[in-house]
């Protein structure tokens, strides 16, 4: 089984995704890309349920980047009428939908060796591993950073042992709060959540990107 | 590609001016480039002398400060724009921008909006006036991008005011051919409702039949009914070019003895006919210009015919400000207008008195109506003063005035002018005096200032004889300079009060508008712009002794002879002046109000940013008054 999968040749996107992280890059947030999504899904089970939508945004130098963005409907089998309500993505509806391979595709090529960002972003980024592994492919590589997460880390949060919701955190924040629901909306908000946070970490200037990845809840167990 | 983040901005930008005036497409196209940051209260978007960044800035969210050195020189909040600078790609950032609440701005690159406003003057227009607000020196005459464009664009035709209006062609004209037998004619004629006819050639007119023709040299049986026109027609016509003025149009009428004349392209018969003026036209639209609704006046018996010309006026001065006349003819007109209905409200009801006029009096207009300056129906302010009696027949003579003034301000009442809330009228005692008592008081204003007398000077200084003995009202203005001579330290208050509303430093939030009562959320243009440009120009001038000029920009355009080194300032004044005039003269004929009090949210943006340039002089003013007089020290 495993001689199947490093034997079989890999797809040239591929190759090219792989290829990205050779680049090494500075410690710093500056000049860094991070790529902010989210996905909307027929549901919470990374195992069974599918991607309807990807909405990944660029950030860089504290700036949301609309020009650097991307925004996929897939085309899916799987199709759960109990999730409707929540995203609004009908089956059939008039976005042009593509086929989940080509998405994969695309939202590589769209993120590159970028730092992903989300809210919740086991679940987004399980999503989209699932989404790999069917291709026949190994996980993303990129390193991740969770928006719920980081919210802990700033002086709002009162109480680390709970979970965040991403409306909990827009409220805190005063964010208005648009296109909910939808991966594009949910993106483009979870991104300015993303540049709140970091100014609020970031107000000396000095913070090194590593020290965004460093979990201080971890000093407990030190 | 769907882009559901562009389709929000654009709904955000598409509202606010220059984005308004893009196409749908364009626009989409800059907002599906645009940056997004987000700044934390205190954090600075760009710092004075920073290289300039590839695109401006639009505020969605929350509110960003502009600051020359640590000086806050405006705010921005929801739709402002600023950090235009970078599309004059000249030298570095001179001011800063910093984040006076956490907010959420759209960068827009300069490159994309240089090509779309391009070819969109609208767009470029608002650009160079949102520019001009923001730079150094904003009163420059050089500078092309001055929000006044609109008071200005008339600025040059100072001549008769006859001039501007020009002759419109009423209808589309009713022609036929020369061989057209005049019974058709006279149907088409007939069919159209019209006195006259012309027959074109290819468009252009040789002749005209008018009913006269018919019953001369028809009906007389001279030329039978199935003639053809060619044969009865007068001809040739005699042409004007379309713009003429009507007094021109008149004038060519009265020389041809004619009374049609056809309007061409260039004014001779060789080009397209355009329409057809007749003397009927022009009598239809002098009915309602300026000097036929004066003689009216002249003619009217009662305060009741007054009101009649007087609603006139205000159709009159709401056609003037929609075809963009400027505002300080309009004032004009209208003051002169009110002038005259005042003065035959007072001539009516010295018909009525009984008694003959014990001695000579004058009925002075005070405040905005003294200034000229009263362009709607607001409250009537006036006084009367009458020539120094024997005491033994003073109070006699008193009651007969008084008698006098409370029938004239009852037709002024009934003409629109309503009575004043603080009985600021003749028909009060208390304004109702001798040219002693007069001088007694404005001696006693003068020489013991308190907060009060102050409020009555500036509303007592800015008095107009509008009917009455000359003598005694020149009388009293020397009386009163003589005083201020004598007691210096007036002017000092009179300043302070010119000082005590500062202007607004932008329409943030609820930074300016009222905090309570009737008008909460509201912003008093009156007290906040009109008043304190009326109060400097008032302060001044009589610092410098110049008596006999009341009207607001009469006494800025005094104070550039006097100082022509503050020119700038003092033209900026004037158009702010005209502008927040005009400004407050629409919003009254539109809610049927005074004007006074502003709905924000009623504004567009243009509206904003033009009332907001007139903040920039005011500050300004009132800093030179701060300076010369002193009053650092007194506060």
């Amino acid at each position: 089984m495993f001689a199947r999968i490093f034997n079989k040749p890999r797809p040239d996107y591929w190759q090219k995704y792989i290829g990205h992280f050779k680049t090494k890059h500075k410690n710093e947030i500056a000049g860094r890309r991070f790529v902010v999504f989210d996905t909307e899904t027929t549901g919470l089970d990374v195992s069974k349920d599918r991607i309807l939508s990807i909405g990944a945004i660029a950030v860089m130098n504290d700036k949301i980047d609309v020009g650097d963005s991307l925004e996929l409907y897939l085309k899916q089998e799987l199709f759960k009428a109990g999730t409707v309500e929540i995203h609004g993505l009908l089956k059939g509806g008039n976005d042009v939908k593509i086929p989940e391979e080509e998405a994969i595709v695309s939202f590589l090529d769209f993120i590159k060796d970028s730092i992903l960002v989300a809210h919740h972003v086991g679940f987004d980024v399980g999503m989209v591993n699932a989404g790999l592994t069917r291709m026949g492919l190994t996980k993303l590589r990129n390193k991740v950073l969770d928006t719920g997460v980081l919210y802990k880390k700033t002086g709002f949060c009162k109480n680390k042992e709970n979970l965040y919701s991403l409306d909990y955190i827009c409220d805190q924040f005063k964010l208005k709060k648009h296109d909910r629901h939808t991966a594009s909306g949910d993106s483009y908000l979870t991104a300015l959540v993303f540049l709140k946070i970091i100014s609020l970490l970031n107000n000396s200037k000095k913070m090194k990107l590593n020290d965004l990845f460093f979990n201080s809840d971890r000093r407990g167990l030190l | 590609m769907k882009n559901t983040i562009a389709e929000r901005i654009y709904d955000f930008l598409k509202d606010f001016p220059p984005f308004n005036s893009l196409e749908r497409n364009h626009l989409m196209t800059l907002c599906e480039q645009v940056k997004v940051g987000y700044y934390e209260k205190g954090s600075y978007i760009f710092k004075t002398n920073e290289e300039l960044h590839n695109s401006f800035y639009v505020v969605k969210d929350g509110a960003i400060g502009i600051f020359r050195d640590a000086i806050l020189v405006d705010k921005c909040d929801e739709g402002d724009i600023f950090g235009l600078r970078a599309l004059i790609r000249k030298s570095n950032y001179q001011l800063s921008a910093r984040a006076i609440e956490e907010s959420i701005t759209y960068a827009i690159s300069s490159n994309l909006l240089e090509d779309l406003i391009t070819s969109n003057t609208n767009a470029n227009k608002f650009l160079l006036a949102s520019f001009a607000t923001n730079t150094l020196r904003p009163y420059s005459n050089t500078s092309n991008g001055r929000l006044y464009s609109q008071e200005g664009e008339f600025q040059d035709n100072n001549g008769d005011f006859i001039h501007l209006q020009s002759v419109k062609k009423l209808k589309p004209p009713v022609i036929c051919r020369e061989d057209t037998p005049v019974d058709s004619a006279a149907k088409i004629m007939t069919d159209n409702r019209v006195g006259s006819i012309i027959i074109a050639d290819n468009k252009k007119p040789i002749g005209i039949i008018t009913d006269k023709d018919l019953r001369t040299k028809i009906a007389t049986g001279i030329f039978p009914i199935d003639a053809k026109v060619k044969q009865i027609m007068s001809s040739p016509v005699i042409c004007i070019p379309e713009n003429t003025s009507v007094a021109e149009a008149q004038i060519v009428m009265l020389r041809d003895r004619i009374t049609h004349l056809c309007i061409t392209k260039d004014g001779t018969s060789h080009t397209e006919l355009v329409g057809v003026l007749s003397e009927h036209d022009i009598v239809v639209s002098s009915t309602n210009n300026p000097s036929f609704l004066i003689k009216e006046v002249k003619r009217a018996q009662s305060a009741e015919k007054l009101l009649g010309i007087r609603i006139q006026v205000q159709g009159l001065m709401e056609r003037y400000l929609k075809q963009h006349i400027p505002i300080f003819f309009v004032s004009k007109i209208v003051a002169a207008i009110n002038e005259a209905i005042c003065q035959r409200a007072i001539a009516i009801s010295l018909e009525e008195m009984k008694n003959p006029l014990p001695t000579s009096f004058a009925w002075l207009a005070l405040g905005s109506q003294g200034r000229r300056e009263q362009m709607l129906l607001t409250d009537q302010d006036n006084a009367l003063v009458f020539e120094d009696v024997p005491s033994a027949q003073y109070k006699k003579t008193k009651a007969y005035f008084l008698k006098l003034a409370s029938l004239i301000t009852k037709k002024l009442n009934t003409v629109g002018f309503e009575y004043c809330p603080a009985e600021m009228m003749a028909s009060n005692p208390k304004w109702c005096l001798s040219l002693s008592e007069w001088k007694q008081q404005f001696n006693n204003w003068i020489t013991h200032p308190d907060e009060d007398k102050i409020m009555l000077s500036t509303i007592f200084f800015d008095y107009e004889r509008s009917y009455g003995n000359r003598h005694l009202v020149d009388d009293m203005s020397d009386s009163i300079f003589k005083s201020i001579d004598s007691y210096g330290i007036f002017l000092n208050f009179l300043a302070l009060n010119a000082i005590k509303n500062p202007p607004p430093l932008s329409f943030f939030r609820q930074f300016l508008v009222e905090d309570d009562g009737e008008h909460k959320d509201r912003f008093d243009i009156k007290a906040r712009a009109m008043m304190p440009l009326v109060d400097a120009a008032r302060l001044l001038v009589i610092s410098y002794n110049i008596k006999g000029h009341n009207n607001t920009i009469l006494r800025f355009e005094k104070l550039i002879e006097e100082e022509p080194q503050n020119r700038d300032l003092y033209a900026a004044c004037i158009d702010a002046f005209k502008i927040l005039l005009r400004f407050r003269t629409l919003q009254g004929i539109k809610h049927n109000d005074s004007g006074r009090f502003i709905d924000l949210k009623s504004l567009n943006k243009s509206d904003r940013l033009k009332l907001k340039g007139c903040f920039g002089p005011i500050r300004d003013i009132q800093e030179l008054i701060k300076v010369r007089f002193n009053l650092s020290q007194m506060m």
